[in-house]
């Protein structure tokens, strides 16, 4: 998360006015990224449905196959 | 110099044919190169690679014909001699296998845009190859991944080339290169589930790659991998000319990642040659200090610099991105050509969004698109990091296929920003790069299929049914081009007559 530098604030005559528009903000921004990461999951949702279409059937297998001889 | 120089990218495919454990590798490679291969070539003749060792100090002018010729067409090349298919493609790539991965190796091209293209071209000649394969009868079809390591051990590479001047010290390059590839990963990770070369330990880390490197500097590819590799075959003239062989990037499905990985290098590249570096940005124990960043996907992990200060990867990756704006800044000015300062632009939004929340980088970052998968899945079905269903997400993201690769599934629905356009890669598959002698290289390819006994980067080699092959050197890589010898292949209806053409007679 980014720090808000709030150390010149403090000289600040109408300190109190600043702090209720540092949290007014802070505010907005949390609900700007939950609105954000609660859209995210909603589309994350409907991906892994499609996801489960093409993704191959039994992973266990499947992963235990893939063996590989070195390269380069 | 800028984001803009000679490079190109060299993949090895992971290859695996489900339901038939005791594969043997090195023939479905094979099988995939020659399907893709014969089917191309209209002709059924295959121009082979070229072997011949170059004698270096000559034929540095670029296309002029040696008197003498300089092959013996009984000679065998060795490789061809162990049936191992390998081809020249008439977009200047070659496809071939690799001991035991099908390999497209890019045409060489002078930017990083290109560099996506013809990478791109890479996957879709490895998906039509396969394809291909199909046909084949009595064949299982055969599954290609365009990724690093199987989590059981293994790593084969996505090697990145650039070239560079002669003249800068190694010292310098090693200096200043170091700590960019121990943190560019934040960027350019492809991801993966399993900590440790054989991925044992359950988690998820940025990159495919770092937990296979042991040393900083050396000679070896496969063994005690080295975060610089000093392998220096320039395939071009070695006075003039280094050629920069990169060993530890991931493969990148991501456009963006791969353009970021080439811009933003070849950027650093720039500022070394120039002794631009006013600042040593060195970290203590670099390969300690490449997998835990890699291992700490909230990016907050704190490496600590020979002079004293701790900062994370972005953070170092920052410090890199302000020295190369004020260089570009200071060399260029308003006059900096547009894909450089794209470059620029890109990376900072990336590594700012990265500083506030990873997670805004989903449609730039495979690392980032990989993640939000894996989260959605362990919190829908509850698993564990150790889930063989989550390894199979990372491992199936990489599959070629355009139906079944996870990333390609992600482009189809819009969720990845993209830097070329589809039609462009298609026309990469056949068509080479028009700035580079990959041009001269491709188009004998496709003019003259039955005249072209071999190639290789820096020769094409003509049988014109004379009593020696005619072998023409291209060792410099920015002659070849369209605008150098477009006019003379349009003219030249025969190999014989391009051959006479260029001889001078």
């Amino acid at each position: 998360m980014a720090s808000k530098d709030s150390g010149g604030g403090q000289q600040h005559t109408n300190r109190r006015s600043d702090e209720a528009d540092e949290a007014e903000v802070a505010d907005n921004e949390a609900s700007d990224l939950k609105e954000r990461h609660e859209k995210l999951s909603e589309d994350v949702d409907s991906l892994l449905d499609e996801i489960d279409d093409v993704l191959e059937e039994n992973a266990e297998e499947f992963v235990k196959g893939y063996v590989q001889k070195g390269g380069e | 110099m800028s984001a803009r120089r000679i490079m190109g990218i060299e993949t090895e495919y992971g290859v695996s044919v489900p339901g038939q454990p005791n594969t043997n590798q090195m023939l479905a490679s094979s099988l995939v190169v020659n399907s893709y291969a014969n089917r191309t070539s209209s002709s059924g003749s295959r121009a082979r690679w070229d072997f011949e060792e170059e004698s270096p100090l000559r034929d540095a002018r670029g296309f002029e014909l040696p008197r003498e010729p300089a092959v013996d067409p009984a000679a065998p090349a060795n490789e061809d001699d162990l049936g191992l298919a390998n081809v020249i493609l008439t977009n200047g790539a070659r496809l071939y296998v690799d001991h035991a991965h099908p390999e497209f190796s890019a045409p060489e091209v002078t930017n990083p845009r290109d560099a996506v293209l013809w990478d791109k071209a890479g996957e879709r000649v490895m998906a039509e190859a396969a394809r291909r394969a199909l046909g084949v009868p009595g064949t299982r079809p055969v599954y290609l991944y365009k990724n690093n390591t199987d989590n059981k051990g293994v790593s084969y590479g996505c090697h990145e080339n650039y070239l560079m001047a002669r003249s800068t010290p190694f010292g310098e390059i090693v200096r200043h290169l170091t700590p960019f590839f121990v943190s560019r990963q934040v960027m350019c990770g492809a991801g993966r589930v399993g900590i440790g070369v054989d991925g044992r330990q359950a988690g998820f880390q940025l990159s495919q790659r770092a937990d296979f490197f042991e040393v900083e500097v050396g000679l070896e590819t496969t063994l005690k991998r080295p975060i610089i590799n000093t392998r220096d075959e320039p395939h071009a003239d070695p006075e003039k000319y280094r050629r920069l062989h990169v060993i530890i990037g991931d493969a990148n499905m991501s456009e963006v990642a791969t353009y970021l990985k080439a811009g933003t290098t070849s950027l650093v590249l720039s500022m070394i040659e120039d002794g631009w570096f006013s600042v040593d940005l060195s970290v203590d124990g670099p390969v300690a200090a490449l997998r835990a960043i890699s291992h700490d996907p909230t990016l907050k992990h704190l490496v600590q610099l020979r002079d004293g200060r701790r900062m994370t990867g972005v953070q170092l990756q920052m410090e890199y991105y302000e020295q190369a704006r004020k260089y570009v800044e200071n060399r260029f000015g308003s006059d900096v050509d547009p894909q450089t300062a794209d470059v620029l632009a890109r990376w900072e939004s990336v590594l700012s969004r990265l500083e506030v929340d990873p997670s805004t980088c989903s449609r730039e970052l495979d690392w980032v698109a990989k993640l939000a998968i894996l989260e959605g899945y362990r919190s829908r079905d509850n698993l564990d990091w150790n889930s063989p269903r989550l390894e199979l997400v990372d491992l199936q993201y990489h599959d070629v296929r355009p139906d079944r690769g996870l990333y390609n599934r992600l482009v189809e629905r819009g969720r990845f920003d993209l830097v070329v356009s589809e039609d462009e890669v298609t026309r990469a598959m056949t068509e080479p790069p028009e700035d580079t002698r990959a041009f001269f290289r491709g188009r004998c390819l496709a003019r003259y299929p039955q005249q072209v006994a071999a190639a290789s980067w820096d020769s094409v080699i003509f049988d014109i049914g004379r009593d020696s092959l005619q072998r023409v050197p291209t060792l410099e890589p920015l002659r070849g081009t369209r605008a150098h010898v477009g006019e003379l292949l349009d003219r030249c209806a025969t190999a014989a007559e391009l051959v006479d053409a260029l001889a001078g007679r």
